[in-house]
């Protein structure tokens, strides 16, 4: 596998995404008709529009994969916009922060992307966690409204940290310049989404089949200590088998996936506290059977950036 | 293309930008989406707000619903008042009664009479209070007394008023739901302040959790 060119290399990895799928098509279309019997049920409804869900993402990344750099930043430019919109949706502002919602919006977001579409690292690694963290409660406080003001300051600044920040250091995999990896950092990108996606599925197949003991039953019931085991040991099997793609060997290659999938974890787990405190079930309804883009990308947001700054570490 | 048919599609790229920056999520809790005559009355917050609500509705009840709106605000500079008079096609009436010259529910009347729905932000005015609701004014009173036939449809509109704050030129894409609760009509011997009260309750009532 090795041998084969990043072109064939895409290829075989996108073959092998449609297997999957196709598999889990047919086992969902099977449950509908055997189990169900054609009448609405609720779990395997759910399984299906995701499954169908799944489709049309690999089919987007795919899309965004042929049109290379651009495509896939502004790809990831759209998601961050996505997400951000949930999340600031569910946050308190007041009229006062109209500025500030403007700029987060229409500055931020883009230049983020430009930053990273230019590749200075320099900047948008500190663009949002300094520039950003002190110019938006200026805006804020210029504006006048001292109501819970540093409430709606801050649900901004976490807004802009999590759905732009974070989710722009997949694209930004694409910067980094390693040797003997030239031209490949498209494959990263399909590494970091895979096993991230892989573990919140595997974690959701094991914890259905075997889940017992919730971990934190106030924060999320659904999740439990037999789904994250078993979820997260065999996302790091996936991660590990997946190192062909990858600068790492196989080992490196179990390691990084044990750490994405673990960031990824608790990622799911703030969220979902988030999402608890706020009194709903899920961020939107963007993405049908799995809630809103914040739904989907939560542990993606949280796994980008530790994994960048892994490999930019080790292998740069 | 003749000007009407350019008027209406310019109405359904109004719409169509409408949905993509909030996401305009209709949730018909207490009716469907049917050709029923209606009044649909919403809480009022942004200038954005009935062009919310006209996007939020299947095209062919967009056909024939039309909103009402503040001639005050709307009728002021030519680019405003052929938005509002040819593209949302809205029926704009006159606040101040000491100069206009018509009577704003006859002429709400009259386009039930064509056959048409109507959309009616019963507080008067936008609400920049932190009160969910103002108090309402008289007017969806004496519309339903004097057209006893529609139904009266209260509306819930989450979250536009942040999209488009009082004084806003550029609007922020925030996710907002237009939500339809069940149909009123006046109770018999129901008086003005009773109907009222229940018809601002019914509005209240869909509201969602506090962000």
């Amino acid at each position: 596998m090795s041998a084969l060119n990043p072109r064939e290399q895409t290829i075989a990895l996108f073959a092998g995404v449609g297997i999957i799928l196709i598999v889990a098509s047919l086992v969902g279309f099977a449950l509908k008709r055997l189990v169900a019997k054609g009448a609405p049920h609720g779990a395997i409804d759910n399984l299906n529009a995701r499954v169908k869900a799944w489709w049309v993402m690999v089919a987007v990344i795919g899309l965004a994969f042929m049109a290379g750099r651009a495509g896939v930043i502004l790809l990831f430019l759209f998601v961050s916009f996505a997400a951000l919109r949930e999340f600031l949706s569910l946050s308190y502002t007041r009229s006062g922060d109209h500025y500030a919602l403007i700029a987060s919006f229409f500055v931020v977001l883009p230049v983020q992307y430009a930053l990273v579409y230019v590749g200075w690292y320099g900047l948008y690694t500190i663009f949002i966690p300094v520039y950003v963290f002190l110019f938006l409660p200026i805006l804020v406080a210029v504006a006048g409204d001292t109501t819970r003001f540093q409430e709606r300051a801050s649900k901004m600044q976490w807004g802009l940290m999590v759905s732009v920040f974070c989710i722009s250091h997949v694209p930004a995999l694409l910067t980094l310049e390693i040797p003997g990896y030239e031209g490949r950092g498209l494959l990263l990108i399909a590494y970091l989404v895979l096993v991230v996606q892989s573990s919140d599925v595997l974690q959701y197949v094991w914890g259905k089949l075997a889940g017992r003991r919730p971990v934190a039953p106030q924060v999320s019931p659904s999740k439990t200590w037999e789904g994250l085991v078993g979820g997260i040991a065999s996302a790091t099997a996936v991660g590990s088998a997946l190192y062909w793609i990858t600068p790492f060997s196989a080992w490196q290659a179990a390691l990084m996936a044990l750490a994405i999938c673990l960031m990824g974890f608790f990622g799911g787990l703030v969220m979902s506290a988030i999402k608890r405190d706020r009194g709903v079930k899920d961020w939107g309804t963007l993405i049908e059977g799995h809630g809103g883009m914040l739904d989907r990308l939560d542990s993606v947001a949280f796994a980008a950036p530790v994994f960048f700054h892994l490999t930019r570490y080790f292998w740069t | 293309m003749n000007s009407e048919a350019f008027d209406r599609a310019l109405g359904r790229l109004l719409c169509a930008f409408a949905r993509a920056l909030t996401g305009a999520r209709a949730r018909w809790l207490g009716c469907a989406p049917a050709a029923t005559q209606r009044v649909y009355f919403a809480n009022h917050g942004s200038h954005g707000d009935f062009v919310l609500v006209w996007a939020s509705l299947p095209a062919d009840l967009r056909e024939r619903t039309r909103a009402v709106a503040g001639a005050d605000y709307w009728n002021k500079g030519a680019l405003r008042r052929y938005v509002a008079n040819r593209v949302l096609r809205a029926v704009l009436i006159d606040r101040d009664r000491s100069t206009r010259t018509e009577d704003p529910i006859e002429k709400m009347a009259r386009v039930v009479d064509d056959g048409d729905s109507l959309i009616v932000f019963p507080e008067g005015t936008r609400n920049t209070t932190d009160a969910p609701l103002l108090p309402f004014k008289s007017g969806l009173y004496h519309l339903a007394v004097r057209c006893p036939d529609v139904e009266l449809v209260p509306v819930w509109l989450d979250n536009a008023r942040r999209v488009m704050p009082k004084g806003a030129v550029i609007p922020v894409p925030l996710l907002c739901t237009v939500t339809f609760g069940a149909p009123l009509r006046v109770a018999p011997g129901e008086d003005k302040d009773a109907f009222l009260e229940r018809a601002r309750a019914a509005v209240v009532a869909l509201r969602g959790p506090e962000a």
